[in-house]
């Protein structure tokens, strides 16, 4: 196998006496959809935070594309291709649509030390944003202002301002939170067409689409793997059955 | 909407009319005084458009921006009464040294965030506001008399009230006009964008600190600027100039008129002055009245005057 997009080694992170990371290690291979599952409380917002670089892990490392990113600030592991998109809705609440896609566009474009010229105006912005936009099938909303948009917008908007960069890898956080059964299942649609061209990370609690999309499905239980591999194997493990597919102790025998 | 929009566009037309008026006003009415206080309204609208900058737009509310006045302000003051006349000399001078001020305030005061924004920004204005009275060489706390207003070699007369006066109105148009293009410009959206949601900022790849720093420096240049016109339209800089009352001033100016509008502030500064006129006309107290009109402003027309006639806030 090729070397890993992704390499997390060892990963140890405590808030006081809580252990969020316990000795984690996972890795995620280039082209790979790398499902990370667990039930409340087992460190996924801490993993993705470390991750993107808002928090420190007291100790193990992060490796990005082949370099150490383990104490890179958020905005230069963003600018390697580590693109984040947020559990809880992240955005620009007060900016139109596609002045938030237009901004993602803006972050790969050199320096923003351009004091004069009309953004709104410069075709190399919006067209990309435009083009994120109709990806997500966003684009009949690109001049509405953010707040007004549904939740499941701005679901989808997340997804279409990590587009918008140049991602290598989209690190999601629960890209279905919230979202209704219809909304889910075009939101599954448009992770397994993103999946033939990106490396993902997926946080997510909504078990049917993480066994409909994910390559690899690792198991977190109190900060700690607790399992790891193909989805078939993952369903069958009755150690993480009981400790999160909530099946009882004897049927997961049956 | 459209109407509201053009109720916009009629009050920025009549007030510029005003404004660019006032000298031929003053000289058909023989009152003197209506261009001393026109002169200064235009001056406290340049400062009041350049926090804007960065409290409107920027989300960072600094309760310092009379400072750059004062620097601004001894700058030109300290170098006449050296005996340094010129204003290719002095101007340059006191928007440097308000740049290089405004470089290591925010430097410093930007890794904090809300109140402690706030608070530091005052710190440092105070520290600056106390350097000045212990300036004994330049009056201490009594200030500083400026016997000859800057020098420009033939090119403008500004002792000549009128001529001061159209100097100033141009400077706060460019002034609005540099704000402008400042705010939708790729640098004025990711520093908006770092006022709405400054992780989410950081999260796209944009290391905002360096970008919001930048802003603070511009903001207190411009302000400088306006110290510098303050000093001559007054003919004197005293630590006064740069009291924390001052800074309050500012940022009634920039709420009253419309935070995060391009006139607003310029609406603000010229409600605020003239009320404080014609209050304290009226009677010494004048502030028990100005202080609840405030307050209805704040609690019921959140944009200001500039919301009022229609003016949506950009982005």
């Amino acid at each position: 196998m090729a070397e890993p997009l992704l390499e997390v080694v060892a990963l140890n992170k405590r808030f006081g006496g809580v252990v969020a990371s316990d000795d984690l290690s996972l890795d995620v291979a280039p082209g790979e959809l790398h499902a990370v599952i667990g039930p409340n409380g087992a460190g996924k917002t801490t993993l993705v935070s470390q991750l993107a670089g808002e928090v420190r892990p007291d100790s193990g490392s992060i490796r990005f594309a082949g370099r150490d990113i383990t104490r890179l600030p958020v905005h230069r592991r963003t600018m390697l291709g580590l693109a984040q998109s947020f559990q809880i809705t992240t955005l620009l609440l007060d900016f139109s649509v596609i002045d938030n896609v237009a901004l993602a566009v803006q972050a790969w474009a050199g320096h923003s030390f351009r004091f004069w010229s009309n953004a709104r105006l410069d075709p190399a912005l919006r067209q990309p944003a435009l083009a994120a936009l109709a990806r997500v099938g966003l684009q009949d909303r690109a001049h509405v202002i953010t707040s007004r948009l549904s939740h499941g917008e701005h679901r989808q908007l997340e997804i279409a301002m990590a587009l918008a960069g140049r991602p290598r890898l989209l690190l999601l956080d629960e890209p279905m939170a919230g979202l209704g059964p219809e909304e889910s299942a075009r939101m599954v649609e448009l992770l397994r067409e993103l999946k033939r061209e990106f490396s993902i990370l997926l946080i997510e609690h909504d078990m049917d689409a993480v066994f409909a999309l994910a390559d690899r499905i690792t198991v977190l239980v109190y900060g700690r793997v607790i399992d790891s591999g193909e989805p078939e194997r993952i369903r069958a493990n009755v150690e993480v059955q009981r400790a999160y597919l909530g099946v009882p102790r004897g049927a997961a025998h049956g | 909407m459209k109407q509201l929009a053009n109720a916009r566009l009629v009050a920025v037309v009549l007030v510029g009319a005003a404004l660019a008026l006032q000298p031929l006003i003053a000289l058909a009415t023989g009152n003197g005084f209506l261009l001393v206080i026109s002169t200064r309204i235009v001056i406290m609208a340049i400062a009041a458009v350049s926090l804007n900058l960065i409290l409107g737009y920027g989300g960072m509310v600094s309760f310092g921006h009379a400072a750059y006045l004062g620097i601004g302000g001894y700058a030109v003051g300290i170098l006449a009464q050296s005996g340094i006349y010129s204003g290719f000399v002095q101007w340059p001078v006191a928007i440097l040294a308000s740049a290089a001020f405004a470089l290591v305030i925010g430097i410093l005061s930007l890794r904090t965030r809300g109140v402690y924004f706030i608070m530091i920004t005052l710190a440092f204005a105070q520290m600056i506001y106390y350097v000045a009275t212990g300036l004994d060489d330049y009056g201490g706390d009594d200030g500083l008399t400026i016997y000859r207003r800057s020098q420009f070699g033939g090119l403008i007369d500004l002792s000549n009230k009128a001529v001061f006066y159209y100097l100033c109105l141009a400077l706060l148009a460019a002034t609005v006009f540099v704000i402008w293009r400042l705010v939708n410009s790729r640098f004025g959206l990711l520093i908006q964008g770092a006022r709405s949601n400054d992780r989410r900022m950081q999260a796209l790849g944009f290391p905002t600190y360096r970008y919001r720093v930048v802003a603070f420096v511009i903001a207190g240049t411009i302000c400088g600027l306006a110290g510098a016109l303050l000093a001559n339209h007054t003919d004197f800089i005293s630590p006064a100039a740069m009291h924390w009352m001052r800074s309050g001033d500012l940022i009634v100016m920039v709420i009253l008129g419309g935070i995060r509008s391009l006139f607003g502030p310029v609406f603000g500064a010229i409600a605020l002055l003239v009320l404080e006129e014609v209050l304290s006309e009226i009677t010494e107290y004048w502030q028990i009245i100005l202080g609840p009109l405030f307050l209805l402003v704040v609690l019921y027309a959140r944009r200001g005057i500039d919301g009022m006639l229609g003016g949506e806030p950009h982005g």
